[in-house]
């Protein structure tokens, strides 16, 4: 029971940052219709943002009190966001009007632009950061087996709870989100009537890099360890999260990554480590046999 | 404005200019012998392969300010492998096309072992500093050579050390399912067994991961005290981190790829305590003193593999000296057959297979941000 318990606190810490990154994608898809292959990387430029913030805080003196978090977290969330801007503005709006392939592979393009950028300019080697949020608390101890939940987990749990609050209010209750949605269904249509298409199309891709940034914070609190190719494989498993969770669905894309996270955990809880990436794709190939458009997705007139 | 047109035409022009304006000039028998250092320059083991880099870069500065090997500069290449098998096999080919003497390298065996195949080929002389997996020289030809141990001596050493010191306790043996890791996982299983201990859980994880929580969660569960990394540096660190962080009271216990001062950066002080095997240290070795020095004036820590490559190098210049020739076969030939060999590390020798006839393993143990021999 207190084994299960925390791999459960395990799961859900690790789906959502999943979870975070997967909204990104979801939205882009919901909007524009293709797969931001650079997603992942816009991630890692994020963890890296906050790296930097931290680093020179605290050659400033400063060293990791609750507001140099905070203060960190927005510069990165600013900055990445402009990141997302930009790369809507040089690499997809350009080719709004071109075949449906073309997008694609500049998003892959630029995805490795981003990883090479980042490479260069802060080197290969993986960068370690020292534990600025420590210890945890004892949730319940069983046959000397105790259950911990770190404050990185909980602040992880926190975080996304609440970013996702704020920006489900945006989507539901805002002009931009009734602007977003209409863009959603029929783009030509929602131009018509007056929605300046290009703007909301850009802001899009400035909210999912700041979720983005957030989730890269969290991940640098919480693993403390990263590289300029972290990118790929956390943006391979949100990717995998937003289309088991149905594409352009936001509630789904949240819902996928703690699905794939937990799947993850528990399979190399009980089962075979080394077997647990199989076992979450596996799931994935079963839902997507038996629901086409995932979890929470619906029927969509055709998109790629 | 430039036309465009034109603009297409120049830089179609350039990119078809390039490769002939940079085409290398060779030479056979005069001009500078090249010699090459091969290992991750980037990627996730980096650290090691910079070792690597100075140690190469400072035995060819030292040897051409001597006048070189033959009467001939030595040129030193720099090629990067990232630990990938697949980059290490183009980097051979690139490197044997560049008709270099002998490689110092690789550093992973994944890397070391599919690349030495390459050599062996295409005429090329490899002395690897790091590479312990046991095939690397079982399975190679003429031109496998190593200036370290071998895993199943270093996995003897661990084992036993883990049965002796923590017998009772419950043990965990992990590993990344490469050719370096699953190979001392394997060796250290065997010893432990063989002194008639059995571990409580013997798994594999996926290297280049960063959440290992789980499987951190799992080892808790079992009430495992003692874990046994057969992998590299940063998943180890990782590991140990989540698990201290989980509340764990255990002994993490390496191989040598933990002797970088990058594994304690992950850790922090959850460091503490973990315990690794490696050659005695060599920077305290008498032979080494004047490297050790030149170093320290360039304000360089010579850790890890640096003397190790240095040591490489020196001993294919030493017989191809005692041979006055640099073919390839028959520097191989005369390292084997005469010898004992001086260098950094102390005098060498090698058997039929190319490992050195005397390797030392002792354990090193993670002490406040630097690790000293126990």
């Amino acid at each position: 029971m207190a084994y299960a318990l925390q791999q459960l606190i395990n799961g859900i810490s690790l789906g959502m940052i999943y979870g975070l990154i997967a909204v990104g994608y979801t939205m882009v898809y919901g909007i524009i219709g293709m797969i931001n292959f650079a997603h992942g990387d816009v991630f890692m430029i994020g963890a890296f943002l906050s790296l930097i913030g931290l680093v020179l805080l605290s050659m400033g003196g400063v060293m990791g009190g609750p507001a140099a978090l905070i203060l960190v977290l927005l510069v990165s969330v600013a900055l990445t966001g402009l990141y997302g801007w930009a790369i809507e503005r040089i690499a997809y709006r350009p080719l709004r009007g071109s075949f449906r392939l073309a997008p694609l592979i500049s998003a892959i393009g630029l995805s490795i632009v981003l990883q090479n950028f980042v490479q260069v300019s802060q080197g290969a080697r993986v960068k370690p950061m020292e534990t600025l949020v420590r210890g945890g608390i004892e949730v319940m101890r069983e046959d000397g087996f105790v259950v911990q939940l770190a404050y990185t987990q909980m602040l992880i749990i926190g975080v996304t709870l609440a970013v996702l609050a704020v920006f489900t209010v945006l989507v539901t209750r805002t002009p931009l989100g009734r602007a977003m949605r209409a863009c959603e269904q029929d783009r030509k249509m929602a131009s018509l009537l007056g929605i300046d298409t290009d703007k909301t199309i850009s802001l899009t891709f400035v909210i999912g890099a700041a979720l983005a940034a957030v989730a890269g914070t969290m991940y640098l609190l919480r693993y403390g360890v990263i590289d300029f190719y972290i990118g790929f494989l956390a943006g391979v498993k949100a990717f995998t999260a937003a289309v088991l969770g149905g594409i352009g669905s936001l509630p789904g894309a949240v819902l996928g990554g703690l699905l794939i996270g937990l799947i993850e955990t528990f399979w190399s809880a009980y089962f075979s480590v080394q077997y647990k990436d199989v076992a979450a794709f596996s799931i994935l190939v079963l839902t997507l046999i038996f629901l086409p458009t995932g979890l929470l997705g619906r029927q969509e007139v055709e998109k790629v | 404005m430039l036309n465009r047109r034109g603009l297409i035409a120049g830089t179609a022009g350039l990119a078809l200019a390039g490769p002939a304006l940079i085409r290398p000039v060779f030479a056979q028998g005069s001009g500078p012998i090249r010699i090459a250092c091969a290992g991750p320059m980037t990627g996730s083991n980096a650290a090691a392969g910079e070792q690597m880099k100075i140690g190469a870069q400072q035995v060819v500065a030292d040897m051409n300010a001597k006048g070189g090997v033959l009467g001939r500069q030595l040129a030193l290449e720099i090629a990067d492998d990232a630990c990938d098998p697949r980059q290490a096999v183009s980097v051979a080919n690139q490197l044997a096309g560049r008709k270099v003497a002998m490689v110092a390298g690789h550093y992973c065996s994944g890397s070391s072992i599919p690349a030495s195949k390459v050599y062996a080929e295409e005429g090329v002389l490899q002395i690897s500093p790091a590479s312990t997996n046991p095939k690397f020289t079982d399975d190679g030809s003429w031109n496998t050579f190593r200036v370290c141990g071998r895993d199943d001596q270093q996995g003897q050493i661990a084992g036993a050390y883990i049965a002796k010191t923590y017998r009772g306790k419950k043990v965990a043996i992990l590993h990344d399912n490469q050719a370096y890791g699953k190979g001392l996982a394997d060796e250290t299983k065997k010893a432990l067994n063989a002194a008639g201990v059995q571990e409580t859980l013997f798994a594999a994880y996926t290297p280049g991961e960063r959440d290992y929580n789980a499987l951190v969660s799992r080892l808790k569960g079992a009430g495992i005290e003692v874990i046994y990394v057969g992998g590299y540096y940063t998943e180890a660190g990782l590991i140990l981190r989540q698990a201290k962080e989980q509340g764990m009271n255990v002994t993490l216990i390496g191989g040598d790829a933990l002797v970088t001062k990058d594994f304690w950066q992950i850790t922090g002080a959850a460091g503490e305590g973990a315990l690794m095997t490696f050659s005695s240290d060599p920077r305290q070795r008498s032979t080494a003193a004047a490297v050790v020095q030149t170093f320290k004036a360039k304000n360089i820590d010579p850790e890890g593999y640096v003397l190790y490559t240095y040591a490489a190098v020196q001993i294919w210049a030493a017989a191809a000296t005692k041979i006055n020739s640099v073919d390839p076969k028959k520097v191989a030939e005369a390292m084997k057959a005469s010898g004992p060999w001086q260098t950094v590390l102390g005098d060498i020798a090698f058997d039929r297979k190319g490992d050195v006839t005397v390797p030392d393993y002792v354990f090193y143990v993670w002490k406040n941000g630097d690790y000293v021999q126990m």
